[in-house]
């Protein structure tokens, strides 16, 4: 296949996709955690805030929230910047906007996978780690959270799968990555069907490395079985 | 920062033009989706090699590349080659409305058929065997228990799976289709009132959803009727001519 000189544009695309998921991921854990954690509370309201959040993202669609955070945010941060009396213009960069927007998305989406997963473990777990002097908060992280991560690792590889794929949509505001690139080569060279197919692939071997990943990550964390094979 | 609730009103005839549109994608690429879905999935779930690899292989291309990838592709690829531009697809494949729907539909395709996979090989192994004992044939088999069985198996899951195609008809606005998405940005680009513009269209398509979701829920209840069935005892007062002997003595 002729890229006619275009693959190190491809390339520098490829790597500002994996910025954004990355970047997404990490912010999209610490909403989905939060999420859980408020659902599974005693507060009547944060579990009613995360209900709402969880309902409200998962109708919409991806595209409408890069969208409106790319174009309207700007709108909103200025008109909450200036309560604080701050009255200077604020612009969102495509980068930023497609890390929030793609972040809130993921984060509806693992706030029940982090449910679930600390659902699934047994009470006694609790009670034992409390029997052992230990206070709620050390419990919960030496006992639970290893427990609920190595629960949690399948669906959160789905979910980042999705939100790989998601990336995509970010080039539809202008950031410059696998898909964008591949529509500056195209508008030089004419051959639309070559370099989506090349920008597909990309994608494809991206995906596959994240499948790949993920079997590492839940063979890591899951002493248990790794011990029983032998 | 202005509010404006005026032009939400204003402009909701034409957002419920494009949440028509943004309908019509949804269902005819659906509907296209599992006619294309049925045979991939029996394909994908026999135990010949060959039979399973090209299902195989357009089921992990679907699902691995980006809605956005696929669509463009059909409607910016299929131009760039001479034989499609002279086939007599071409007046259907230069319409951004068709292009939409093909992809859609091949996409909606791959994952319903993962789907319906999962469906048929959930189906109790008994069920097969008696459906065997009975001598029905491979094809009365698949008629009459695997797809029905199938069918309210993979039911629930497949209306996530109608709500993701719902939030992806969004991409259509990409390729200059006025669906709700690409209805509220061309009114946007009018008016420039963003925030006002997607929020009237996000609560549209949580509408749609909601709607999707109590349809899915309705025909679960209706298909998979057999779990919900619970044996009520006749009154004790009841004419003994309208009593069933089979049922309580």
């Amino acid at each position: 296949m002729d890229l006619q000189g275009f693959g190190h544009l491809l390339i520098s695309g490829t790597w500002i996709t994996i910025q954004l998921a990355l970047a997404s991921l990490v912010v999209g854990l610490v909403f989905g955690l939060t999420g859980a954690a408020a659902k599974l509370s005693n507060n009547r309201v944060a579990r009613w805030l995360a209900t709402g959040y969880t309902t409200l993202v998962r109708g919409l669609p991806e595209l409408l929230l890069v969208l409106t955070i790319y174009f309207g945010g700007s709108q909103l941060l200025m008109w909450i910047a200036s309560g604080f009396g701050y009255d200077e213009y604020i612009e969102i960069g495509p980068f930023i906007a497609g890390v929030a927007a793609l972040s809130i998305a993921f984060g509806a989406y693992a706030t029940e996978v982090f449910r679930m997963a600390m659902m699934e473990i047994p009470a006694g777990q609790w009670e034992s780690g409390l029997a052992c002097g230990m206070s709620p908060r050390r419990t919960f992280f030496r006992i639970i959270l290893p427990q609920v991560w190595r629960l949690a690792i399948p669906g959160l590889g789905n979910l980042f799968q999705v939100l790989l794929k998601d990336t995509a949509l970010v080039s539809v505001v202008g950031l410059n990555d696998i898909m964008r690139q591949s529509q500056v080569a195209i508008s030089a060279t004419k051959e639309p069907f070559t370099f989506f197919m090349v920008a597909a692939c990309i994608y494809l071997l991206l995906t596959a490395a994240t499948t790949g990943f993920t079997m590492l990550m839940e063979w890591v964390a899951n002493p248990a079985a790794r011990e029983s094979r032998g | 920062m202005t509010w404006e609730w005026s032009v939400i009103w204003q402009y909701l005839p034409r957002l419920m033009e494009g949440a028509w549109l943004t309908l019509e994608l949804v269902l005819i690429s659906g509907l296209i989706g599992i006619a294309l879905a049925i045979p991939l999935s029996l394909m994908r779930a026999s135990s010949q090699f060959w039979l399973k690899a090209l299902p195989f292989t357009y089921i992990y291309f679907f699902r691995g590349t980006p809605l956005l990838v696929q669509i463009f592709l059909v409607y910016y690829g299929a131009s760039q080659f001479e034989f499609v531009r002279e086939s007599i697809l071409w007046p259907i494949l230069k319409q951004p409305y068709w292009c939409a729907i093909i992809a859609f539909s091949l996409n909606t395709a791959a994952y319903s058929a993962e789907l319906f996979r999962s469906a048929i090989q959930a189906i109790p192994v008994g069920e097969i065997e008696a459906a065997e004992a009975m001598g029905m044939s491979k094809p009365v088999q698949v008629r009459r228990i695997i797809l029905p069985r199938a069918f309210g198996i993979a039911l629930p899951a497949y209306g996530n799976e109608v709500i993701l195609m719902l939030k992806g008809s969004a991409l259509a606005s990409t390729i200059t289709l006025l669906d709700l998405t690409g209805m509220a940005r061309t009114i946007i680009a009018r008016t420039y009132t963003p925030l006002e513009m997607f929020l009237a269209a996000g609560l549209v398509y949580l509408a749609i959803s909601a709607l999707i979701i109590g349809l899915f829920r309705f025909m679960e209840y209706r298909f998979n009727r057999y779990q919900y069935y619970h044996h009520t005892d006749t009154p004790k007062g009841l004419d003994a001519q309208l009593r069933d002997p089979h049922i309580d003595q």
